[in-house]
């Protein structure tokens, strides 16, 4: 039954997935952490920092990751990716096929004007639904999280923010 | 058969090798496909990326899907696609399966309590970043009042993006 349930999850995920990887953040946790309790707000903080840190793109790594940590096998995993991807491959495959017909169309760009206020949106409700104890407890990770901002506003590759964030952690925790 | 290994062998290497988002890897993306295999011009690649952003689920594999299908047709899509996707997922189920056994180790754990709050900021910076880009004050409040919504109230954030596109539509007709 979870197996059925995590694909319908995904689904949706997949089809309402706008604007890429950290619009995607809010999304799964709404249905993974909020709805379903599937897992703890620790256990998904370390699953976008793991996803984060491995290559590929982040929506399918923390798909790969969750459809594993809930069911605790292969199939999970191979489940949640494949619903990930379904809606984004059948909709771009048709986009590819009309492309030249929804080139500079002024609906679509009229829709996709105001569906990024709510992106904006939905990548800051992913930061401060991470605002908890469990991140920020002491004055240290606060230091670090303000660092990373700044190291990552200059464009330092994330790989190397997350990288030397999880060297300080070692270091001091 | 040629063409399709050969986009097969350009996503994997995309997929084992580039971190973070889509924003991340289009520039890779951009030298595998126009500069090293001459399958577009550049500005058609970047037509190109704009509908792959504004489709739904992970712009990378959106490009993939689009890139595929205008070389090969289907099946160039879908190698694409294999190529994108093998990677990552063989590495993630790696850490997913082994991460467990690991996960009581105290130095795993120092080291997870220095990323997470590394976590928050990476997610804050293109946060800052699309707000700066966005247009007139109605849109901020919007983007506001989408941001409370969903973080503190529970409301699905997809019933938020179809109202944001029915006032795109509105406002695009009038």
């Amino acid at each position: 039954m979870i197996y059925l349930q995590l694909f319908l999850s995904y689904l949706k995920i997949g089809f309402f997935g706008f604007g890429g990887g950290y619009p995607m953040i809010s999304l799964i946790y709404n249905e993974i952490v909020t709805r379903h309790a599937w897992l703890t707000q620790a256990q998904f903080t370390d699953i976008v920092a793991v996803s984060q840190m491995t290559p590929g793109p982040i929506a399918l790594n923390c798909a790969t990751f969750v459809g594993y940590t809930v069911t605790g096998s292969i199939w999970g995993s191979v489940l949640t990716t494949l619903a990930v991807c379904a809606p984004s491959m059948t909709l771009m495959l048709l986009i590819a096929i009309f492309y030249r017909r929804l080139q500079g169309n002024r609906l679509m760009m009229g829709a996709l004007n105001w569906m990024r206020p709510v992106l904006a949106g939905l990548i800051g409700a992913a930061a401060v639904m991470f605002l908890n104890r469990e991140t920020f407890f002491d004055w240290k990770t606060v230091l670090i999280c303000v660092a990373s901002f700044a190291a990552v506003w200059k464009k330092v590759n994330p790989v190397w923010v997350l990288l030397a964030s999880a060297a300080i952690g070692l270091a001091i925790f | 058969m040629k063409l399709l290994l050969q986009l097969f062998w350009t996503f994997f290497k995309i997929g084992a090798l580039t971190f973070g988002s889509g924003y991340a890897m289009i520039s890779i993306i951009e030298n595998e496909v126009v500069d090293r295999r001459h399958w577009f011009e550049r500005e058609d690649f970047y037509n190109q990326f704009t509908l792959a952003q504004s489709a739904p689920g992970p712009i990378a594999l959106n490009t993939a899907v689009f890139t595929g299908y205008r070389v090969r047709g289907f099946w160039g899509a879908a190698a694409s696609v294999l190529g994108m996707v093998i990677p990552s997922f063989v590495i993630i189920l790696l850490i997913a399966v082994y991460l467990h056994s690991f996960r009581d180790n105290s130095y795993v754990n120092a080291a997870f309590n220095g990323m997470r709050p590394c976590v928050v900021a990476l997610i804050a910076v293109p946060c800052v970043r699309l707000i700066l880009r966005l247009k007139g004050v109605w849109q901020i409040l919007m983007a506001a009042a989408s941001l409370a919504l969903i973080a503190f109230t529970g409301v699905s954030p997809i019933l938020l993006l179809a109202i944001g596109a029915a006032i795109g539509l509105m406002l695009a007709r009038s």
